[in-house]
């Protein structure tokens, strides 16, 4: 008893590290936090083998970009790469948001996740590198992907990983109980009463912390949050209390309160304690998930093999609809003293087969370059975290395929704070989801014309 | 003679003594020095430079204007901002005289009490201090965990599911907990230094006149001690007001209860650098500033009696 608490804890305090900075982001990994500024190029965290070339900084967290660097300067001969991790997701947000407002530190190129691009391009803080090369890489890229680095024709960031959204479960849990995957979201309920009414765990969970999530399931009904265009900068569409927006809502009120979901925080200690032991029989997750859940501990010891993936339910099983959660970008910031050669490097990193296929045997990324993306071994890759299944051919690849793209609001961050605050107090009770929806429309709304635009 | 010189000598010394008193003045003003630069370089003119900020108003679109005391009005009228101030006042309500009282209690035992277990029981009530709050909240965030804490092995032998200090419900007493831990060692090592600072003679007085032990700390060490009471009383409402690091921890492990305008001081940070608006959170700053000073200020007249340390 005592020994298995102190493994779980020591597995946890591993976990914590991970979970405590990523939100939301594209894939776990430990890796050391480097605070240094990154606009000079002598702090690199990489060496740099061939020095009489130009230097581009950049700052990024996959856990493998050491050898992603070291590939591109190794095949490059035009420009090398000195390469800082500053700290994942909002750490390092924060950090550039610093530097946009001083006007110095950033660097030349950075990773970003996707729907974060808008927040800072409204504050000309990227450089559009559509003039810089798109043509030659344009049929690498899925429309969906390219969709969501764009803002309106302006492209301002070259996408690496998504994250198409699936439904992992537990085999073990659904064996028990006799449940096959539910394919529709109304027999996700049915199945969460079967197994609670049987005594069994909870079926997922509904957390506060995880807005991006949210977002994407009310996009799956049809919700379109925003509607911006940059030849009208100052103007934003924001619908955020659409029917499909508040359905999804209340749908997941309804599971929380019923008792047939968790609501505990995702991305802690606490969640993925919860994942190891068997209290959640699904995680509606993206594709990176198994590498994070492995990165945390998850399915290592008895939860080893335990674990299958089945596409994401639907509203509607005849005209299914596929979303994105996560998945992020490298984008060249106008602080870029040579933006052409930065568009180089945005380009080339993480674009040559050695990275990529680096990348998805370990589960760093789920690829969205289509050489990566069509290639036989990565589609028939029998994935060792869902015992063998052939995750990528049966789930993930289609749901890339056919994802659509959105358009993310050009004030992100404000927006997932204000519906974490919304959803928290629809988990208490003291709201319903209609009215936590309509909430958050006049939160939003109002902040965006504070903020100077016209809302329509 | 005697008579003649005198004037002459006066009007010597003067000069000699306005000498040395110029002399002295820059000798003064050379050892104010360095620590003079470094206070108005790095407390001084950030200031003014955070209340010049705070003057004006940055749009996404439209750019930067000046908007005067707008800032200030829009904070005191900020939901967010009055209902982490109410918060943290509600908090200091409560935390500071547990945490007085726990110090004060520990420090009697302390000062009554003399066995080979006072200097280690002195050293282990004021090890928490030593603990960096961060650490020490990412260890309370373990602790209070539903799933593989202890809190959990104890309810857990009771048969029942553990309070979770995490939630909306109890997260305040919660963090009056990890507040109270950290803190109460360092109160209770200062009001210790006083009680070793009175004279023992006193108390001998004190018994002759009949006094039992409860009387005397009630009657004698608690009165003397009262200025380093007071300096700690400031010091926690100063501590408490601008409470940051605990809950900024703890936001990692419960989000949804711990929002980014959980606390004033939450708020200023969640605008300057989550938000890119340096200018609200300069005003969110001063404002809270000013709740800061009025309180303290407050505070320190109707007690200015006893106050003999300022």
């Amino acid at each position: 008893m005592n020994k298995k608490w102190l493994s779980a804890a020591a597995k946890l305090a591993a976990a914590t590290v991970l979970a405590s900075v990523l939100a939301a982001c594209s894939a776990g990994g430990g890796g050391g936090t480097n605070t240094a500024s990154g606009s000079g190029a002598s702090n690199c965290t990489n060496t740099i083998p061939k020095k009489n070339l130009p230097v581009v900084t950049m700052w990024g967290w996959y856990p493998n970009m050491q050898l992603v660097v070291d590939n591109f300067n190794k095949q490059n001969g035009e420009v090398q790469v000195c390469w800082t991790n500053v700290g994942q997701g909002s750490d390092e947000y924060d950090k550039f948001q610093t530097a946009i407002s001083a006007g110095t530190g950033a660097p030349d190129v950075i990773m970003i996740e996707m729907d974060r691009i808008p927040t800072f391009q409204i504050q000309n803080a990227l450089v559009d590198i559509k003039k810089y090369g798109f043509d030659a890489v344009k049929a690498d890229y899925s429309e969906g992907a390219w969709k969501d680095v764009s803002v309106g024709d302006a492209v301002y960031g070259v996408p690496v990983d998504g994250g198409p959204m699936a439904m992992i479960y537990r085999k073990d849990i659904f064996e028990k109980y006799d449940i096959t995957p539910p394919k529709t979201w109304a027999e996700y309920e049915q199945a969460a009463q079967k197994i609670k009414d049987a005594g069994g765990p909870a079926f997922g969970d509904f957390a506060a912390n995880v807005s991006a999530l949210t977002m994407a399931l009310q996009i799956q009904k049809g919700a379109a949050p925003f509607t911006y265009d940059p030849a009208q900068q100052s103007s934003v569409g924001v619908k955020l209390n659409d029917q499909g927006s508040k359905d999804v809502l209340d749908y997941w009120g309804r599971l929380a309160k019923n008792g047939l979901v968790g609501t505990q925080d995702q991305f802690t200690p606490e969640y993925i304690s919860g994942v190891i032991n068997g209290k959640y029989a699904t995680y509606i997750s993206a594709a990176w998930a198994p590498g994070y859940l492995t990165g945390a501990g998850v399915g290592k010891g008895e939860d080893t093999g335990k674990f299958a993936v089945a596409p994401l339910p639907q509203w509607d099983a005849d005209h299914p609809v596929q979303v994105n959660w996560g998945g992020s970008a490298f984008s060249v910031t106008s602080q870029a003293k040579n933006p052409e050669l930065a568009a180089k490097v945005a380009y080339g990193l993480y674009a040559d087969k050695e990275s990529l296929t680096d990348g998805w045997t370990n589960q760093i990324i789920f690829p969205l370059n289509l050489k990566a993306l069509n290639d036989p071994e990565f589609v028939n890759l029998k994935v060792a975290f869902f015992d063998g299944q052939q995750a990528n051919k049966e789930v993930y690849v289609p749901a890339a395929n056919a994802y659509k793209g959105v358009t993310y609001s050009p004030f992100g961050q404000y927006y997932f704070d204000a519906m974490t605050k919304q959803v928290s107090a629809l988990i208490e009770g003291s709201v319903t989801g209609a009215q936590a929806a309509d909430r958050l429309q006049e939160d939003v709304a109002k902040y965006a014309k504070e903020q100077g635009f016209t809302v329509q | 003679m005697i008579e003649k010189s005198a004037p002459r000598t006066q009007e010597k010394t003067h000069k000699i003594r306005g000498k040395v008193r110029l002399r002295e003045h820059l000798m003064g003003w050379l050892f104010v020095g360095p620590f003079g630069i470094v206070f108005l370089a790095l407390l001084i003119a950030p200031l003014a430079y955070a209340l010049y900020l705070s003057l004006f108003q940055k749009k996404l679109i439209g750019g930067t204007s000046f908007v005067f005391l707008d800032n200030y009005v829009k904070a005191f009228t900020d939901p967010s901002f009055l209902s982490g101030s109410w918060f943290v006042i509600r908090f200091s309500l409560v935390s500071i005289p547990l945490q007085i009282i726990v110090a004060l209690a520990l420090a009697l035992i302390l000062d009554a009490v003399t066995s080979m277990f006072t200097r280690f029981s002195r050293l282990m009530i004021f090890l928490p201090y030593a603990i960096p709050t961060v650490i020490g909240a990412v260890m309370w965030g373990f602790l209070y965990s539903k799933s593989f804490g202890p809190l959990s092995d104890i309810f857990g032998l009771l048969g029942t599911a553990p309070p979770d200090f995490l939630g909306s419900n109890l997260i305040f007493y919660g963090l009056v907990n990890v507040v109270t831990w950290q803190w109460a060692g360092y109160y209770m090592i200062i009001l210790y230094a006083a009680l070793q600072g009175i004279d023992p003679a006193l108390y001998e007085a004190a018994r002759m006149d009949g006094a039992g032990k409860w009387q005397v700390a009630l009657r004698i060490k608690i009165p003397l001690i009262a200025p380093a009471l007071l300096l700690i009383l400031v010091f926690s409402l100063i501590g408490t007001l601008q409470f940051f690091n605990e809950p900024q921890i703890l936001r990692s492990l419960a989000a949804g209860t711990i929002g980014p305008d959980f606390t004033p001081n939450m708020y200023a940070y969640q605008q300057a650098f989550a938000l890119a608006n340096f200018n609200y959170g300069s005003a969110i700053s001063f404002a809270l500033g000013g709740i800061v000073f009025v309180g303290v200020y407050a505070f320190l007249f109707f007690t200015r009696k006893r106050r003999s340390f300022l």
